[in-house]
């Protein structure tokens, strides 16, 4: 009888980042450290850092760009910015 | 945690093999159309019963598997549950994996068996996943890697056009079914587990070879794993004891003491 192949599962069951509340909102004010208040649409005002992803490629942001944000759930005070929209 | 056997220890899953050799023969020569998994099911217990061993399957796992053996028909792959619904047709391939405790000792081996006349591609399939588990036991040799074994049952059947599963494996076996290491049929990638083979490792080795992808999905009863997109899929497995001699097959019929007449 076969045994359920374990190191195949814990490949499939890393955790997806699937919980995250995506926003648009537009950056008010570049902070120290790579930090941004971002105005959201809703307007409310969120403290983002920039993902990973956008720094490496590095993508530019300034105070008046609109972008997507990433919120936990968790603390919704906080966020990342994952991507820059164009208009 | 890998637990290598002493020769008298081998000695004993031997006799736990030769009952698993005498269930799988029971059920091959009354496979016919019309005789149902349940049946079979019946037929190797009664013969484990008789040689006062266990099953290693019932009441393993959760939820706790519900009989004595596996019956897997057509496209499913392994773990298909015997019913007396179930009646094998003409053209059917079935899948009979059986697995005995004796003295505490596991064995634990599986074969495909054609139901009447098979289509040609279904009798080419059992012949390359035996062809498979043959290899397999071939590249079970003391001072090489576990991986040894999965690469050359991929790469053959490969060649031959077919997959093979990975989502299910061989195992270590030996106070329990289920022993470190795992066995897989496919070359290990970068950063698995392929442990060295040394004197006394004791495993199953068990190739699962689908016509199509090698996708499974596991049905409601949650044992029961098919193909994902139900094409055939057969089954071949030994339990074996690696040596310095080389590989010996511990689930095989015939010489020494048999337990089971």
């Amino acid at each position: 009888m076969p045994r359920v192949n374990l190191c195949l599962e814990k490949m499939a069951s890393k955790p997806s980042n699937k919980e995250v509340i995506e926003v648009e909102g537009t950056v008010a004010e570049a902070l120290p450290n790579a930090m941004f208040k971002v105005e959201l649409q809703n307007g409310h005002a969120v403290l983002a850092h920039i993902s990973g992803k956008m720094r490496m490629n590095f993508i530019r942001v300034v105070p008046g760009d609109k972008v997507l944000v990433e919120l936990s759930p968790y603390d919704l005070k906080r966020g990342r910015i994952t991507r820059r929209v164009r208009y | 945690m890998i637990t290598l056997k002493t020769p008298a220890q081998m000695a004993k899953m031997r006799d736990a093999g030769r009952v698993v050799a005498a269930m799988l023969d029971a059920c091959r020569v009354v496979v016919r159309p019309g005789i149902t998994t349940a049946e079979l099911d019946r037929i190797a217990a009664e013969i484990l019963k008789k040689a006062g061993a266990e099953s290693s399957f019932f009441g393993y796992s959760s939820p706790p598997y519900p009989a004595t053996i596996c019956t897997s028909v057509n496209s499913e792959i392994v773990h298909g549950i015997p019913s007396p619904k179930r009646k094998l047709r003409e053209g059917d391939i079935v899948g009979i994996d059986a697995g005995a405790i004796l003295d505490g000792w596991h064995a634990d081996a599986a074969i495909t068996v054609p139901v009447g006349k098979i289509s040609v591609e279904a009798e080419r399939l059992i012949e390359v996943t035996e062809e498979a588990l043959r290899i397999g036991i071939a590249s079970a040799k003391v001072g090489g890697r576990i991986g040894d074994i999965g690469a050359a049952v991929e790469e053959f059947v490969r060649g031959q056009g077919f997959s093979v599963v990975h989502n299910y494996v061989g195992h270590g076996i030996g106070r329990a079914m289920h022993e470190d290491p795992q066995v897989p049929n496919y070359r290990p990638t970068k950063g698995q587990p392929n442990p060295l083979i040394s004197e006394g490792l004791c495993i199953a080795i068990e190739p699962m070879v689908n016509i199509g992808g090698p996708e499974t999905r596991t049905l409601d009863d949650q044992w029961t794993v098919v193909t994902a997109d139900r094409s055939l899929s057969a089954h071949f497995e030994h339990t074996l004891a690696c040596t310095e001699a080389g590989p010996v097959v511990l689930t095989r019929a015939g010489e020494g003491a048999a337990v089971a007449a």
